[in-house]
């Protein structure tokens, strides 16, 4: 045995585990399911919804088995009647305090206090009596607070303030009258908010949730004057399935488009070929400033969280931002300008949905700066939940679809592109583009593995062509902080910087589908998803983003030279400081 | 920076000069005129009346007799509190205009000034203050020095032996010299469990860290308790000493006292004396020549009941909102910025200075078998003689109460005494002579806590009263864990329901089954305890929980909803009185009619009792 195992004995089964392990953790590797709320590996182990008490025997009082660490020779019951009685009062005051409308909540079915009730054969509650009432904040373009929902598991504050540091929420009051809150209880629209949306993925009930906007989308898709495009992101692929109970990490890109085109969509396209345009004006606008020295290092631009978060928190470094729009906000441009004059179409007449697996996606959306001749380049941003939304409410199948391809001519893309949804995609794929523009050759050596894998920063010297490249990738605000920091003080000697802001990238964005805290105890969700795309990368043709033949074609006939007066126009945007804080 | 010489012939000077403070026949021709300026007589003009002896010893040229402000005497009741020694005369509930009279006739022509003498039990005058009964049966050790000494003078205080103790350690003592005294002695934690003091100190010794910290508790915050603040007010000293024998005992460098905001005046003497022994150099570096250094900070806490819970405390220390951490790790593991650290309770430092100069002997033979020393009670409620008292462990409650206290006001009879504030419970009358200590308390269902005692005579209800105790919960609950902070708010209903007459025999199980499941579930002992007074009170008193319930009816007539006023006609005169004083006018009848109430209209506010000459109305 090795000598970091210890023994112990839940519910008289004995159960051998790492030193250093939960009683929760050691009990599941046997089949015990103790319920939880409040807990989420690394990021709240807190032990305050009380769901997952324990008796553990020589033990004053209930031990909390989310952080009760295991030791040898411990004996925990995890099912006395005093346990049981204490756990199901518990889950009586929470509910008794929740508004309860499963059959019209965005998590119905995907709740864990849903489950828990269900876990626990919940008939009735018991301590009916007054319930906190609060506004909904359904402000901001990205984010709804519902509190009558909230369980004060406190998931959002610890993500807001330990993974992200931004900190726009806190508990605020006492007691029955505890809240989370933000500065002054304004909307999250007002306050130092990014928009990433890690708190709703991390919220265990309907309390967080993007901003649906399906509804327009439905109307456009009956309106007959109109045409309706729809692209999609790159992760969002590695993720829909996954509300069709399919495998996390599944590859339904050919089911989804399928979905897409009995949606009734006109066009369905593919903003990976957009994450091609940005490459090539990305890499172009890299290798200019890098001959040019000019303010380096650059640092990526196609997160919206991100952007928002360096506009409120670093405007004096937003120089060093590159001015390359978002892959779907490019994407937009040319579909409004170089494929209207092409499919002769009025311009006004395009409506483009954006799926994206990300809600500041729809903040973005809504920028002025992204809009051209009073039209924005995007229209309607949605999530990766609000398609599942719409094609259940369509009545299909999404798992027994057969597989279909993006439509012509903008449905081409390469392997490059599809890396963009995870971190270090973006470095990765603009690196590819660099060196062979440098060089001047087609080379073999495309994979930078330093620019992989989980870890939040991940450091690199690269050689391009015969330079030796500093780069940094780093995800998840709280990275980004630490790298701002390193910047502004000047201790950086960094070239190029690749940021996102959800940990992990645009697989683990906040519009992605939700995985349940026992969900992410038992499967590396992120990885996953990631595998997801460097397979799709892996098994791509052509992998390179400025082999793209519609990025030739486009460059060709209607764009010229990248980072030219047109592509200028379309393809690049500029940026604003942003107060944090809004006063009345 | 004074030398140890120097601080040694500080003593004996100052000792000589202030022996007529505790000595009746000392030796001298002055007088002191000593001023309780603890908060509550602060409160009723104290200051003016420190201000107007100053001035009219002035203008009289009176030249030997000094006044001093002191920290409280105890007997708040009869406050403001003024004594003159030697002579121990004690003048109780002078105002700011009784100066003149007293300078005159005691000062300056020898003679008691008999109407400001205070009445004991039994309306006798007394002329001194070790007469007085409410004395009599108190052992004063962590009072020791309130209202003998003036708290913002260091000298004064080492006159009485002041760090003294804190040599001794230092000088003689190796760490565990010091913690072994501690732990011989008996010495429990006197902020409520009564965890063993010694223990706690080994705990924190034996703690693995580079750095260690000891704190103090001073968020007082069980309603009607002082005992704290008034150490604080009255010997801020005796605490800036323990801490730092403390300190030397477990290795800490460092230490912070965190004081609530609305004690002003224990904050403002801290921060004196803190600055007296900075400069005497009993606080800083290489302390009375030797290698301990240690200093100490002051943080406000902003009044929330769970700072004093320790784990809530420290958190609030760092800056963070006040909320407890789950334990273990125990602060003494993982404390201030997770470094080993050691809190306890103002009056558990209290003791400590005394235990080391009298040894663990003297200590552990005042008490009972498992809770040796002394006790202060905050004494309050329904009760004479209320005030600050402190008594050996195992003293019975009829003591405290009716030998000390006084008795019940009003020739009323005893209901319940409260003990351990909201965590407590109450206990009724055939406990009164129960010898209390930590375990004798927890056995008839309440507790120590940090020594709140709120007397309650018969008008008292004690369903409105396990409301009141909730509403305070519910509102201090932090909000953190679920059991607390919305099982309160059921229970704190459920008894609305019943003092509204809204209740059922089915709601008071309800309510048991709550308080079982928060006690059990919830994280620190704000919620372990918060259903305490109303089990106690269900436990002794269920028979009212269920007229309440079934009769709609409150034997006390406190609840106002239940309470229902009536108009005997055999001794209504028909005067109308009540009519005119009714504001609602819910009374009927004209003339010299027999009047009668509407129950639809009536408030209940009993007005028209008190306006009834012929007592008809009840």
């Amino acid at each position: 045995m090795s000598e970091n195992l210890v023994t112990l004995t839940i519910d008289g089964i004995e159960v051998k585990a790492k030193q250093g392990t939960t009683i929760l953790e050691a009990a599941r590797t046997v089949g015990i399911d103790i319920p939880t709320l409040c807990f989420l590996k690394e990021i709240n182990e807190v032990g305050e919804c009380r769901m997952c008490i324990v008796e553990v025997e020589g033990m004053r009082g209930f031990a909390t088995s989310c952080i009760q660490k295991v030791a040898d020779g411990m004996i925990v019951h995890t099912n006395t009647p005093a346990v049981v009685d204490a756990r199901k009062v518990v889950l009586d005051l929470i509910l008794s305090n929740h508004k309860i409308d499963c059959l019209k909540c965005v998590r119905s079915g995907n709740c864990e206090l849903q489950k828990v009730s269900k876990q626990m054969n919940v008939q009735d509650i018991e301590f009916t009596g007054e319930m906190k009432h609060h506004e909904i904040d359904d402000k901001s373009p990205s984010i709804v607070r519902d509190f009558d929902k909230c369980i004060l598991c406190g998931r959002c504050v610890a993500t807001c303030k330990k993974v992200q540091e931004i900190g726009a929420i806190e508990r605020s009051n006492r007691g029955f009258e505890t809240c989370i809150s933000t500065v002054g209880g304004k909307s999250l629209n007002d306050v130092n908010c990014t928009f990433c949306g890690q708190c709703i993925m991390n919220c265990p009930t309907g309390a967080l949730h993007e901003k649906e906007t399906i509804d327009e989308v439905w109307e456009k898709l009956r309106d007959p004057e109109t045409t309706v495009i729809v692209q999609t992101a790159p992760a969002v692929r590695a993720s829909i399935g996954e509300e069709f109970d399919m495998q996390i990490g599944t590859n339904a890109e050919g089911k989804m488009v399928a979905a897409l085109k009995r949606l009734g969509f006109d066009k369905v396209f593919d903003t990976n070929t957009g994450a091609d345009f940005t490459i090539m004006e990305e890499a172009n606008e890299f290798i200019k400033r890098f001959k040019e020295n000019d303010t380096m290092p650059m640092i990526t631009s196609c997160c919206p969280g991100w952007v928002k978060y360096a506009e409120m928190n670093y405007p004096e470094l937003l120089p060093h931002l590159s001015s390359c729009k978002s892959p779907h906000e490019m994407f937009g441009a040319l579909l409004k300008s170089y494929y209207a004059e092409k499919e002769k179409i009025d311009p006004k007449n395009i409506y483009v949905v954006s799926v994206m697996p990300c809600i500041a996606k729809k903040f973005e959306g809504k920028r002025e700066e992204l809009s051209n001749d009073g039209m924005q380049d995007v229209d309607n941003v949605i999530t990766t939940r609000e398609l599942a939304r719409m094609i259940k409410q369509a009545n299909i199948d999404l798992a027994k679809l057969p597989d279909e391809k993006f439509d012509d001519p903008m449905g081409e893309a390469t392997g490059a592109a599809a890396i963009f949804g995870t971190t270090g995609g973006v470095m990765e794929a603009a690196l590819r583009t660099a060196q062979d523009v440098l060089t001047g050759k087609d080379l073999k050596e495309i994979d930078f593995e330093a620019v992989r894998g989980k870890k939040g920063i991940k450091r690199a010297t690269v050689e391009v062509a015969g330079k030796t490249l500093k780069i940094v990738v780093a995800s998840g605000l709280g990275n980004a902080h630490k790298i701002m920091e390193e910047i502004k003080s000047g201790k950086a000697d960094y070239q190029f910087v690749e940021i996102m802001a959800c940990p992990g990238g645009c697989i683990m964005g906040g519009g992605q589908s939700i995985k349940s805290a026992k969900t992410r105890l038992d499967h590396d969700v992120r990885k996953l998803r990631a595998d997801c795309l460097y397979t799709i990368d892996e098994k791509s043709a052509i992998r390179k983003s400025h082999e793209n033949p519609v990025l030739k074609k486009i460059y060709k006939d209607y764009l010229g030279e990248p980072l030219g007066e047109r592509a200028h126009h379309l393809l690049h945007t500029h940026y604003v400081q942003r107060e944090k804080y809004k006063l009345d | 920076m004074k030398t140890l010489e120097e601080i040694h012939k500080i003593r004996e000077e100052k000792r000589k000069e202030l022996d007529l403070r505790v000595n009746t026949e000392a030796d001298t021709r002055e007088k002191h005129i000593l001023v309780c300026h603890g908060t509550g007589c602060t409160s009723s003009k104290s200051p003016d009346i420190t201000e107007n002896f100053r001035k009219i010893l002035k203008e009289k040229g009176i030249d030997n007799v000094r006044v001093v402000k002191t920290g409280c005497f105890g007997l708040c009741a009869k406050g403001p509190i003024v004594i003159i020694r030697p002579e121990d005369t004690f003048y109780a509930m002078v105002t700011p205009d009784d100066c003149e009279e007293i300078i005159n006739t005691h000062i300056v022509e020898g003679k008691t000034v008999d109407r400001l003498l205070c009445k004991d039990i039994g309306n006798k005058v007394v002329q001194s203050l070790d007469e007085l009964s409410f004395y009599k049966k108190q052992k004063r050790i962590a009072l020791k020095n309130c209202g003998v000494i003036n708290p913002e003078d260091i000298d004064e205080y080492i006159a009485f032996d002041g760090y003294l103790a804190l040599e001794k350690v230092l000088k003689e003592m190796s760490q565990d010299d010091v913690i072994k005294e501690v732990s011989d002695s008996g010495l429990r934690g006197r902020g409520g469990a009564g965890f063993p003091t010694g223990k706690k100190w080994e705990f924190a010794k034996i703690a693995q860290g580079d750095k260690k910290y000891v704190a103090c508790n001073a968020d007082e915050g069980d309603p009607g308790a002082f005992m704290d603040r008034s150490i604080l007010e009255g010997d801020p000293h005796a605490i800036i000493e323990a801490m730092a024998i403390a300190a030397y005992a477990i290795g800490a460098d460092e230490g912070y006292i965190y004081v609530r905001a609305e004690y002003p005046i224990a904050v403002q003497r801290l921060k004196i004396a803190i600055e007296q022994a900075r400069d005497y150099g009993i606080l800083g570096k290489n302390i009375f020549e030797t290698d301990f250094n240690f200093d100490l900070h002051i943080r406000l806490g902003a009044g929330a009941f769970v700072c004093g819970e320790e784990t809530a405390l420290l958190e609030s220390v760092e800056g963070r909102r006040g909320q407890p951490r789950i334990k273990p790790p125990f602060p003494a593991n993982a404390g201030l910025w997770q470094k080993p650290t050691l809190i306890n309770n103002v009056e558990t430092y209290a003791n400590i200075a005394q235990i080391i100069l009298n040894g663990a002997k003297w200590y552990s033979s005042i008490g009972t078998e498992t809770s040796k020393g002394t006790k202060v009670f905050a004494l309050g409620g329904n009760v004479n003689n209320i005030g600050l008292v402190e008594v050996p462990m195992g003293t019975t409650l009829r003591e405290i109460i009716f030998d000390i206290g006084g008795g019940i006001p009003g020739g009323r009879e005893f209901k319940a005494a409260q003990t351990g504030g909201p965590s407590g419970g109450c206990i009724p009358a055939q406990y009164l002579d129960t010898p209390i200590d930590y375990e004798s308390l927890k056995e008839i269902g309440s507790m120590m806590g940090s020594g709140g005692l709120i007397v309650m005579d018969d008008t008292k209800c004690m369903v409105s009263l396990s409301k009141f105790y909730l509403d305070f919960t519910v509102s201090e609950s932090c909000g953190k864990c679920t059991p607390c902070r919305f099982g309160t708010k059921r229970m704190h209903e459920i008894l609305t329901n019943l003092c509204e007459g809204k209740g059922t025999l089915e709601d008071i199980d309800k309510l048991e089954k709550l308080a079982h499941n928060i006690i059990k579930a919830s994280i620190c002992g704000l919620g372990q305890t918060a259903p305490n007074p109303v089990l106690s009170s269900l436990k002794y008193f269920r028979e009212e929980f269920e007229e309440h319930a079934v009769d709609k009816k409150c034997r006390t007539q406190e609840c106002k909803a239940l309470a229902k006023i009536t108009i005997d006609p055999d001794k209504c005169k028909g005067c109308g009185l009540c009519q005119r004083s009714c504001p609602v006018e819910a009374i009927k009848g004209e003339g010299r009619e027999i009047r009668e109430i509407n129950q639809d209209i009536c408030i209940k506010c009993g007005t028209c009792i008190k306006s009834c000459p012929f007592k008809a109305i009840s």
